[in-house]
């Protein structure tokens, strides 16, 4: 909410978010769906639109569409149906884009999501299909002043799902958590690669205020070009300051679109049109309509891969993790399950919880690695057998923590070293025996009799101060524990000020 | 002496969301003729027509979808050499003015 | 006999038998075609080298007997609205005046495979839009029987190409009755399938729901046979019916013994030609010796058709022309400053009139507050149309009525007014609504010596009893032994 003058406003969101589906082929044509070939080198005379070509639907484009379409609770229809929806641009082969307009594939479910007070529903209006555009290099890079543009067609017919919530978040970060949250179910369908800055996932946003307790809505504005989360969390907190500045102010707030502009932190008007779009939806006379058959769609919803929801819970009821931990591990579907392989070879669930998170993707972060994309090259790096050995020698005390820290950098500086060659060679298995630490011990105290005089008065940090000198002594190769415990016994006990 | 069924401000309507960048003569005569064509099909309003479904399709089938198999693509030769304007591997169009969705 | 003169199941029997080359078939018809098409303007692009050398290769496969295919050989003409790889496609519009596919229509992958030969690509209405052919932005074409008349359209010259033996035979496309009208027009046989019978795949698409491709030919025999070389289901359209392909020549006399024929009572209007209605009713007495039962039908919504077809038809070619904008193939108009200029001067100097009147009534028609009362209606009573049929339908097997309301009508006669223009559609329309097969051949002629067509309307996919009764009809009687009178130039 954000408070202006008398009036304290509420935002009204809604979220569109175009998913394209990791098919192999496009939606209308058997060209390769597949991001990166150089231009105009992956389609043919149906996706560019040539004079008598003919679509034909691909199956798979429909199955992935129903698998998301039951994971977010919708009714799928019994009939569904394609429609032209007609407006002239040079990114559309044909001047209409093949969609769904009265008969979409799914409608009415939802998607629930954390919030600080609690988890919350957010419905979805509807999900369904369409294809893709081109994509339009301006000359001269900047859009305003481009005297000519550049067409690739490689992406049109590239199969998409729209997937549009009901205007029912309540603030951007509801906004970004339910980004956040339906990215994280369609790279777990596999449906998606989940990638926005590829443009594989884009999300436009429709954004009001009303007075709060208000059941009306307000003028509502759309907001296009935001590329990533933070362009999405941005954008909508930017938008609430300036809707609710010029309503605070008495101005009248007009339907309009806005792009935003990361560079400059702002959300601008699209240059105003003579005419609003008339996109003349009718249904698709090229393709006949779908009646998806309660079979299929059985079968696919007792196909369905437990979903991130789901597996956070378990994560925390079955390994004991705190949520925060399970959050971070199931994010990528990958990690989730390179954490129970992990963990199936050291059933020691926090300890690989808290390696994972902190020790491996501290260390990813630190070498740039994006926090959005795939981690599957880590893995292959670092794959879960060589975690657990490390975390082997760890539970068995044969290293110390610090220790183990330095053997993952050794690790991730040589791929095909164990832990417990680096160890071995290395020499950093801990050192644990008695006598040894005994006569490390006495040669400390020895050299240190202030801090054993300090201790008898009654200074209880003398005792790190000497852990810390035997840990030196030893670099660092001490069991600490074992240290501690005989110190303790060794030093004559306190007798008090 | 019947109402006209469409205006000039339609004709040029239209025209604009056709793409038809009509002469005023045309625009005219566009009118007139129009005009005439809609008076002959408002006959249809003679037909009651509750409860009947459209025909969108006059074959009834359903379900018509293919595997999702990559089949090669076209040489981009082949998809450029009708281009009225060309740069390299792309099509090149004039100045475009909006932005669009 | 000149070989042009052969119909196609005749020639097949001649190069079988080694009485005549392939070679000599299409040279015959390439020097009529310089010697004719001058005048007629059948054609907009003849390909003459590979008709040749296509030619070379069939007489290799005749004279060793291997590999002989259906039609081998046998020269074809093509309505410039079917995509042929690397011959130019114009639909008769300057906007594709220069456009060449880079891909065959399935059709013309199918007349391939089964060995025969293009002769060349001809005139039509632009896209397909027309009754005369007189809206080809290159020339009309004129009929073959009177050179001051229109040989129909839109498969004008597809139609005058076959009267003519300007080719053996032809494809045309029906969307209203383009097929049919100009097949009656000119004396030859048209027949549109049932939609969904045969592929759209690679036709420029006018108005989706409604376009067939279909054979014109010289006779019965001929159309069956063409339409057995491009039946079939296609992968590559969804609409294609996946539906067996009969063997449509075993369909030809069988005789129409017990058939039951209906005379609809709506299509014999006032105005109509006196000879025309005379034609048609002699025709069913003769069906009726040969032992076929006439009835009266009804087929009530008959007088909204035309309405109905001129919202749906205007409606879906709006949307499929919307591509023809000058970024990818075809004209684009120079000058524009921006990208919207371009598009407004492409498309207004690259359409003619007919076609961007029915643009802007298409549009119109699905435009923001008008589309229930425009495409909406108009789809409803496409509905109320096809309930007619099935009706008519439980009572009889075939319905017989006039092709067209007239013979063939003077260049520059109906073009002053689009309305009247498309009242000549008003007997083949409905059949497009409905989507059912139907077949023009040679009834007559006026009294002018203008021919005159009867039409067959048959159930979905029953294009065999439509060609059975049109063979019993046609060898009963000799109208299509006539030949157009020689034209000027032309050779005896």
């Amino acid at each position: 909410m954000t408070a202006v003058a008398a009036v304290e406003y509420e935002a009204v969101i809604g979220l569109e978010v175009h998913v394209q589906l990791l098919t192999r082929s496009k939606l209308f044509c058997g060209c390769a769906a597949a991001f990166g070939a150089p231009p105009n080198q992956q389609t043919c005379p149906v996706c560019q639109g040539m004079p008598g070509v003919l679509p034909v639907i691909n199956r798979r484009a429909v199955e992935f569409a129903i698998r998301t379409a039951l994971a977010l609770h919708c009714r799928i229809n019994a009939a569904c149906r394609f429609a032209r929806k007609h407006y002239f641009y040079p990114d559309m082969p044909k001047n209409f884009q093949i969609s769904q307009y009265e008969e979409p594939l799914a409608e009415d479910g939802w998607l629930t999501i954390e919030h600080p007070d609690g988890s919350r529903r957010v419905g979805i209006q509807r999900v369904h299909l369409e294809e893709d555009v081109g994509k339009l290099l301006h000359e001269g890079a900047a859009f305003e002043t481009a005297r000519s543009s550049l067409v690739d067609f490689n992406r049109s017919g590239v199969p998409l799902m729209e997937v549009v919530s009901r205007p029912d978040l309540r603030s951007p970060d509801e906004a970004a958590e339910y980004l956040r949250e339906l990215r994280g179910m369609l790279v777990y369908l596999g449906v998606s690669s989940g990638n926005m800055e590829e443009g594989a996932l884009r999300c436009d946003a429709n954004i009001s205020l009303r007075p709060h307790g208000s059941a009306e809505l307000g003028t509502k504005i759309e907001i296009k070009n935001m590329n990533s989360f933070r362009h999405v969390r941005a954008a909508l907190e930017y938008e609430v300051r300036r809707q609710g500045r010029a309503l605070a102010g008495g101005e009248r707030l007009v339907q309009e679109t806005r792009l935003w502009n990361d560079d400059q932190g702002v959300t601008a008007s699209m240059r105003s049109k003579e005419y609003a779009h008339d996109y003349r939806y009718f249904p698709e006379p090229d393709l006949v309509p779908l009646r998806l058959a309660p079979a299929w769609v059985e079968e696919l919803s007792g196909s369905l891969p437990e979903l991130p929801a789901a597996r956070r819970a378990r994560f925390v009821a079955q390994y004991g993790l705190p949520a925060h931990d399970a959050d971070l591990l199931t994010a990528e579907p990958g990690v989730a399950e390179y954490f129970e392989q992990v963990v199936a070879r050291v059933p020691q669930p926090r300890l690989a919880a808290n390696w994972i998170t902190t020790e491996v993707f501290g260390r990813l972060r630190a070498e740039g690695a994006a926090g959005d994309a795939a981690p599957a090259s880590w893995i292959e790096t670092l794959p879960p057998d060589r975690l657990a050995g490390l975390l082997r020698l760890l539970e068995q005390g044969v290293i110390s923590g610090r220790i183990a820290k330095d053997v993952l950098d050794e690790m991730f500086r040589e791929p095909r070293a164990s832990a417990e060659e680096i160890v071995a060679r290395k020499g950093w298995v801990q050192l644990s025996d008695e006598s040894e630490l005994a006569r490390v011990i006495e040669a400390v105290l020895a050299a240190h009799p202030e801090a054993v005089g300090d201790w008898q008065k009654g200074k209880k940090q003398s005792l790190g101060f000497l852990v810390g000198q035997v840990m030196k002594a030893t670099r660092g190769q001490a069991n600490p524990q074992l240290v501690n415990r005989l110190l303790s016994e060794r030093l004559p006990p306190p007798s008090g000020p | 002496m019947r109402e006209p069924k469409i205006s000039l401000a339609e004709v040029e309507h239209v025209a604009r969301l056709a793409r038809l960048m009509l002469s005023p003569a045309e625009k005219e005569r566009m009118r007139s003729q129009l005009d005439t064509i809609l008076a002959y099909i408002d006959t249809l309003r003679q037909l009651d027509t509750t409860d009947v479904e459209p025909t969108s399709h006059v074959v009834p089938m359903v379900n018509v979808m293919r595997e999702d198999e990559v089949r090669p693509s076209y040489p981009q030769e082949a998809m450029l050499a009708n281009a009225p304007d060309r740069a390299g591997e792309f099509f090149r169009v004039p100045k475009i003015l909006e932005e669009e969705g | 006999m000149s070989p042009t003169a052969l119909t196609v199941h005749a020639a097949l029997t001649r190069l079988s038998a080694g009485e005549l080359r392939a070679s000599q078939l299409v040279r015959a018809y390439l020097d009529r075609i310089d010697a004719l098409d001058r005048t007629i303007g059948a054609y907009l692009t003849v390909t003459r080298e590979t008709a040749l050398e296509q030619a070379a290769a069939a007489d290799e496969r005749w004279r060793a007997g291997n590999g002989v295919r259906p039609l081998e050989g046998i020269p074809l003409a093509l309505k410039d609205v079917l995509c042929t790889r690397g011959v130019r496609t114009t639909c008769g519009s300057r906007i594709l005046a220069d456009f060449v596919p880079p891909y065959d229509a399935t059709v013309v992958v199918r007349l391939s495979a089964a060995g025969a030969i293009v002769l060349g690509k001809t005139n039509m209405d632009e896209f397909a839009m027309g009754s005369s052919t007189e809206n080809s932005a290159f020339h009309p074409t004129r009929n073959p029987w009177a050179l001051d008349r229109v040989p129909g359209g839109s498969s004008g010259g597809a139609a005058a190409a076959a009267a003519a033996d300007l080719a053996a035979g032809a494809l045309g496309t029906d969307t209203g009755g383009s097929i049919r009208q100009p097949a009656a027009l000119c004396g030859v046989v048209g027949l549109k399938p049932t939609y969904g019978r045969v592929s759209r795949y690679g036709l420029v698409a006018f108005a989706s729901s409604l376009d067939q491709i279909g054979p014109i030919g010289k006779d019965v025999r001929d159309a069956a046979l063409l339409l057995e070389a491009i039946a079939g289901h296609d992968p590559m359209d969804s609409t294609s019916a996946d539906q067996p392909v009969p063997d449509y020549q075993a369909a030809l006399g069988q005789g129409v013994e017990g058939l039951r024929v209906g005379i609809p009572n709506e299509y014999f209007v006032e105005g109509m030609d006196p000879e025309v209605e005379a034609a048609v009713w002699e025709a069913v007495r003769v069906l009726e010796k040969l032992g076929a039962r006439p009835a009266r039908v009804s087929l009530p919504h008959t007088p909204y058709a035309v309405a109905t077809y001129y919202l749906i038809a205007p409606a879906e070619a709006s949307s499929n022309l919307a591509r023809y904008d000058g970024v990818k193939y075809g004209y684009r108009a120079p000058g524009g400053k921006d990208v919207i200029e371009m598009y407004g001067r492409t498309r207004a100097e690259g359409f003619g009139p007919e076609v961007k009147r029915r643009i802007m009534l298409g549009t119109y028609a699905l435009s923001a507050g008008y589309y229930e009362a425009y495409y909406g209606k108009a789809q409803r009573v496409r509905t109320l149309i096809r309930r007619d049929f099935e009706r008519a339908f439980a009572e009889v097997d075939v319905i017989v009525t006039p092709t067209s309301p007239s013979a063939a009508f003077r260049l520059g006669e109906k073009t002053e007014d689009p309305l009247q223009m498309y009242l000549s559609d008003i007997f083949t329309i409905s059949v497009n609504l409905a989507g059912l097969p139907g077949v023009s051949l040679p009834c007559g002629f006026t009294a002018a010596g203008l021919p005159i067509g009867l039409q067959l309307i048959g159930q979905a996919f029953d294009e065999a009893t439509l060609l059975r009764v049109a063979h019993a009809y046609e060898q009963a009687t000799d109208w299509h032994t006539r030949r157009p009178p020689r034209a000027a130039g032309e050779a005896p």
